[in-house]
């Protein structure tokens, strides 16, 4: 498998009027070609600024410790996003090999230009092709995506559409540049079951056919379990679990993991009563020492959980976990 | 839960009139020819694409949108109000008997005010304490039962997670003890551990109070662990009413049968596809004639084009608007 992006000890702190506020803590992460990996957590978990550092698009607030590296591999080389300043050195990074796509579509779409516009001056930025070259390119691709008259569409304004179409038509403009690795922050989040299951098999048949990589960001293990091959489960800005999706899904060994899919609603056994993870997420100002899920923690094992972080622990050679429980000596 | 209903809507329609000027007005009909029975002690959900009239239903049921055909009623054990013609001092009353609860809590707050106040305020504003005592022990039991405690009321809204100010926004809707209660999750972001809590905690709060529920969600599974009764919208129209599991076991609306069918499978091994339901749901300014589902239904016959189908209850409570519902039976599941 060919390597698409390396993301290594990534710890990236936010400036704030109440102090330093770390809202990724030490994430390391691999994306190969034609793989989709699936980031979730609970909202405010650091899911959505650990995809922005992919592309080096934090707030100016951002402080990356030297450590941090986000190495993206492409055919001209490889290079670390985190060192590229310039707008020309970061193009490769936003819209070049990376392209986002994000849960409001309208936050992507300028509102007094047409969707077309937007799309033919993209394909200008990211590419010598000629105008008419990029209208024709938009145009096949927002076909591609399942929009209905294409041509017409090319020629409307975001508002105009409503929400799956312009969904669709957002992740027709993020792909018609060709990117190696995309990333899709709750794509589907704001969208009824039957149109987030268009959009799913629509990015289910787009990296068939595009054999890129896809970085799935949601808090919904159904959806990580219909699109995803492996996943990693961040809490606080840590992933603290990752592996395989049917492992992951089948075998949590995370107490956090094993909660939030206790916390499921399921649909096979309606009487099965609904467990909430105890407790609530603590601020970002007030990062638990030791195991920062301790506070919630209902197998917590003493003091070593409160004062020492877990490392990694490998439950086999392609599923992690950090927690104490699976500490080398510890009994699994 | 009891036989008689506490809302019973008859051919209820609420129309909005939209677009300016004399000539181009058109009539929007979010909610058409709807006639439902919501029963006391019930937890009745309502679910369906967005746009298909759920949070209009809901605020008809309220007296929140005006009511512009057919009839609602409201009876409790002490009163009974049409909530077409009702004024003055029993709307006010009204008012106190139904309530509905914001699922978007960050929006439904007030940053200025202490959560002691937020709670409060409709006691004031309905006048339906006389003293700052009765407020406040008002306040402090309800508290208690949504899990608040004292120090939680002397803070403002910002310094709460999620899952705290959904209980504010709970503690504030049953601070005037209705006996009906809308909740409208509007926003489905909520984070499964959060939602878990809360769904618990509108149980338990429904159980022990005797309050009837209409909830009305996105999220099939989570009406499916809370609901007793479900009633499925299209466009304005119920298409199908029947309790939970009889629904869950075996849907008899094409419409129903595809919104299950689109549920994220945990299973990483159950990845279906392909009998995706197509399209979108059509504009209601532009409603296509006949069955309304037509335009995407994948056992569509040229009848549906033409004829609208009837609501019909066969005598076993689970009723079903389709005018092929009972061949559909004999066909395999799909
Ligand atoms: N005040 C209003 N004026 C005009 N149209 C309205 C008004 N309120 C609602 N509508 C329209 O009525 C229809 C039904 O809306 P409603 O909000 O009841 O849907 P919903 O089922 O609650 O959707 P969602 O799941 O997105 O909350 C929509 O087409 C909506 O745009
Ligand atoms: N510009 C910023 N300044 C300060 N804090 C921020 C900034 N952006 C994000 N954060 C904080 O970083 C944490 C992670 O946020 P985010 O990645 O958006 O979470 P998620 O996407 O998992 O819901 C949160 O505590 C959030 O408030
Ligand atoms: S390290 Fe300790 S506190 Fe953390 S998850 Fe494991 S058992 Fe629980
Ligand atoms: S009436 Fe016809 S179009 Fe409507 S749901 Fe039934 S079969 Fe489908
Ligand atoms: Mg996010
Ligand atoms: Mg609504």
């Amino acid at each position: 498998m060919t390597a698409l992006i390396d993301v290594q000890n990534l710890t990236l702190k936010f400036r704030t009027d109440e102090g330093l506020i770390t809202a990724v803590d030490d994430v390391s992460f691999t994306i190969n070609r034609g793989e989709v990996m699936g980031l979730v957590g609970e909202s405010g978990s650091g899911k959505s600024v650990t995809a922005k550092a992919l592309m080096h698009l934090n707030a100016k607030n951002a402080v990356y410790t030297p450590e941090s590296k986000v190495l993206l591999h492409t055919d001209a080389g490889t290079v670390d996003v985190l060192k590229l300043r310039t707008a020309k050195e970061l193009k490769v990074a936003r819209g070049g090999a990376i392209s986002m796509i994000f849960q409001e579509p309208m936050a992507s779409f300028a509102p007094a230009i047409t969707i077309g516009s937007q799309m033919v001056e993209q394909l200008l930025i990211h590419s010598d092709m000629n105008k008419a070259r990029a209208k024709e390119i938009s145009i096949e691709m927002l076909d591609r995506v399942g929009i209905s008259d294409p041509a017409k569409r090319f020629d409307q304004y975001a508002f105009e559409l409503s929400g799956g179409m312009r969904q669709r038509a957002m992740i027709a403009m993020a792909l018609s540049t060709k990117p190696s690795l995309l990333i899709a922050d709750e794509p589907t989040t704001a969208l009824d079951v039957t149109i987030q299951a268009q959009v799913i098999d629509l990015m289910k048949d787009l990296v068939a056919e595009f054999h890129m990589g896809i970085i799935f960001i949601t808090h919904d293990l159904g959806v990580i379990a219909q699109t995803a091959d492996k996943v990693s489960v961040m809490y606080l800005g840590k992933i603290i679990e990752q592996g395989p999706v049917r492992e992951v899904i089948r075998h949590a060994k995370h107490p956090y993991t094993q909660g939030l899919l206790a916390a499921l609603p399921k649909l096979d056994d309606l009487d099965a009563p609904l467990t909430p993870v105890a407790g609530d997420i603590p601020s970002p100002l007030e990062r638990p020492p030791g195991c920062v899920f301790h506070t919630r923690c209902p197998q917590i094992i003493g003091d070593v959980c409160k004062t020492k972080l877990p490392v990694d622990a490998q439950v086999d050679a392609s599923h992690s976990v950090a927690c104490h429980l699976y500490a080398e000596g510890a009994k699994v | 839960m009891s036989e008689k209903p506490i809302i019973s809507a008859r051919g209820l329609s609420v129309g909005f009139k939209i677009g300016s000027g004399l000539f181009n007005k058109t009539i929007l009909k979010a909610v058409d020819n709807v006639s439902l029975d919501i029963k006391r002690g019930s937890f009745f959900g309502l679910v369906g694409e967005s746009g298909s009239g759920k949070t209009t239903l809901g605020r008809a049921f309220l007296k929140a949108v005006p009511i512009t055909g057919g009839h609602a009623a409201y009876n409790d054990d002490e009163v009974s109000y049409d909530l077409g013609t009702l004024t003055g001092p029993e709307l006010k009353d009204f008012r106190t008997r139904a309530q509905l609860i914001f699922q978007d809590p960050y929006a439904a707050l007030s940053p200025r005010m202490t959560v002691r106040d937020i709670i409060a305020e409709p006691l004031e504003v309905m006048g339906l304490t006389k003293t700052r005592e009765e407020t406040d022990a008002r306040v402090r039991e309800i508290a208690a039962k949504c899990r608040l405690n004292l120090e939680h009321l002397r803070r403002f809204p910002h310094a709460f997670s999620g899952g705290q100010r959904q209980r504010i926004s709970i503690a504030r809707a049953l601070v005037s003890r209705p006996n009906f209660i809308v909740a409208d999750e509007s926003v489905a972001a909520l984070d499964v551990s959060i939602q878990a809590d809360v769904l618990n905690l509108l149980k338990e709060i429904q159980r022990e109070m005797g309050l009837t529920f209409l909830f009305i969600s996105h999220d099939l599974s989570v009406v499916a662990h809370t609901c007793d009764h479900l009633a499925v919208m299209y466009l304005g129209r119920l298409v199908e009413t029947a309790p939970t599991r009889t629904l869950f076991k075996a849907p008899r609306h094409p419409y129903t049968k595809a919104l299950f069918s689109a549920i994220p499978s945990l299973d990483p091994d159950d990845r279906k596809g392909g009998q995706r339901l197509i399209g979108e749901i059509p504009s209601p300014t532009n409603q296509p004639p006949g069955c309304k589902f037509h335009t995407r239904c994948p056992v569509v016959i040229d009848r549906c084009r033409i004829e609208e189908p009837k609501m019909e209850d066969p005598g076993d409570g689970h009723a079903v608007s389709c005018h092929r519902w009972k061949e559909l039976l004999a066909m395999p599941a799909g």
